[in-house]
């Protein structure tokens, strides 16, 4: 029985060599149980062994593994030949990122917005041990769940049209961020992170293109979290206009 | 320790814009086609009669308070909610120099227009 | 000395045309300019209706043309999906508790196609009676 192959393009870039990214083109035994992972895999150890890409868990969790395929953001690991096969895979890094070599990206920008938003409770006064632990109703924990679901993979800056056209955009995994902790009844840092929200770049670089939400390998739904915001920074606008801050 | 330099953080005063774009928008998904509908198309396909729309009959309803304002809104809103979108869909499409003054003409048309259209009514009644 | 060299890639100008998502997001965008010409053609008609009668009148048979008919097709198609996208999105903007659960989104997109039959029936039988 002749083996099955299927044709991988992998854009490649090596800085130290290279000028511009170029396409390369590989050919990789098929089996309908293949993740495109695996398929990078098999490249790296019996082809070229120069290919770089992030990757990790194997199962969706950690984040790593994402990249455009056939120009949709996805993880490398939950993506399988099976649905592209026999048409060819087109392999390229995560869109507005720059490209730090081959599948690697540059993901500083997305880290520091993360870091930037006080991603950690701001309780009202602080608990001391002896107190005990906090206590949520499972209605408080649904609240703010969803968004807490994020596995920082980038996938939703790739997809997310306002980001690509302005980097100054917050985006919609800090943004999500920022609902997660906005929503844990556990937390009382709102008034400090409204003013962040309440910027250009802050939610109102959102036009709810709704992309990002698409693209979720975890259905944190950010682009609901955003519009949930625009609400909240809409009624903290009427508020300032009787309270100057 | 404190940093020595703090972000400054200016609010956007886009909930201004973005308030009048969610109320026009909803108007315009609930009502417009059925205005679409009277104005445009039930009269020339023959299903409404076109006395519905006489002169005697709108020029009483909007010669009345409650009239002239609903008017007003059903004309003029949606124009803060098409102007809203046409103004960052320019951004979208590239067009990304003179974003104040893309401001100040999509939003002064529609301002205009709900200020041709109030006066109007307000001259008829 | 580091070796480092990031490449940043340029958007193309055409960026929306190259994901189905990105086009229908356009359009939908794009469905502001023909409702923007419908509400200046009922602006127009409040200008023939503070002229008189046969101002009005004259608005009124001009809305009548082959072109007024064609114009108006178009722009009830683009209203109507401007409708359909809007009760799509308008759930995600809405955080209704009950009973300790979130209200689903299909609940609330629901309730908006009834409230739009009845404000649509409403209003073709205030205009006729």
């Amino acid at each position: 029985m002749s083996e099955l192959t299927i044709d991988i393009d992998v854009l490649r870039y090596r800085p130290e060599i290279d000028e511009q990214p170029f396409t390369q083109t590989f050919s990789v035994p098929y089996t309908a149980d293949m993740s495109i992972l695996e398929a990078l895999q098999y490249i790296k150890d019996n082809i070229d062994s120069s290919v770089s890409f992030r990757w990790s868990c194997r199962m969706a969790i950690c984040g790593s593994c994402g990249m455009m395929i056939n120009g949709v953001p996805k993880l490398g690991c939950k993506a399988f030949l099976r649905d592209y096969y026999p048409q060819k895979v087109s392999l390229e890094p995560l869109a507005n990122f720059p490209i730090e070599r081959d599948l690697v990206v540059v993901m500083d920008d997305f880290i520091k917005k993360l870091e930037e938003i006080k991603p950690y409770l701001i309780p009202e006064k602080e608990k001391c041990l002896s107190e005990g632990a906090y206590q949520q109703t499972p209605e408080q924990m649904a609240k703010y769940k969803q968004y807490s679901m994020c596995i920082n993979c980038g996938l939703c800056y790739a997809a997310c049209p306002q980001y690509a056209l302005d980097n100054k955009f917050l985006g919609p995994a800090a943004l999500a961020l920022i609902s997660r902790y906005n929503r844990d009844s556990r937390d009382n840092g709102e008034a400090l992170r409204m003013k962040i929200v309440n910027q250009e770049e802050g939610v109102w670089g959102c036009t709810f293109v709704g992309y990002c939400s698409v693209v979720c390998p975890k259905d944190v739904d950010p682009a609901a979290a955003i519009q949930l915001l625009k609400v909240e920074s809409s009624k903290d606008y009427l508020i300032g206009m009787f309270k100057p801050d | 320790m404190t940093k020595t330099t703090e972000k400054t953080y200016q609010r956007s005063h886009e909930p201004v814009f973005w308030g009048l774009f969610g109320a026009g928008g909803m108007l315009t998904a609930f009502l417009t086609p059925v205005m679409i509908l009277i104005t445009g198309l039930l009269i020339p396909f023959g299903l409404m009669d076109s006395e519905n729309l006489s002169y005697t009959k709108v020029h009483g309803f909007a010669t009345t308070w409650y009239g002239a304002l609903i008017v007003l809104v059903l004309v003029a809103l949606p124009l803060w909610h098409t102007l809203h979108r046409i103004f960052h869909a320019l951004h979208d499409i590239g067009v990304k120099r003179g974003r104040d003054w893309q401001q100040v003409i999509c939003y002064g048309f529609a301002f205009a227009v709900s200020m041709f259209v109030g006066t109007l009514l307000l001259q008829m009644s | 000395m580091s070796k480092r060299k990031p490449y940043t890639r340029e958007l193309p100008v055409d960026w929306w045309l190259k994901q189905i998502f990105y086009t229908k997001y356009m359009i939908r965008e794009g469905t502001s300019l023909l409702i923007t010409v419908y509400s200046l053609i009922l602006a127009w008609g409040v200008l023939r209706l503070s002229q008189g009668e046969g101002a009005f009148n004259g608005w009124l048979d001009a809305l009548q043309s082959p072109l007024a008919i064609i114009l108006h097709l178009l722009m009830l198609i683009f209203a109507l999906y401007h409708t359909v996208t809007w009760f799509s999105l308008a759930p995600k903007a809405a955080d209704l508790w009950f009973n300790g659960k979130k209200i689903e989104d299909k609940v609330i997109v629901a309730g908006h196609y009834g409230a739009f039959a009845v404000v649509t029936i409403f209003c073709l039988l205030i205009i006729t009676l």
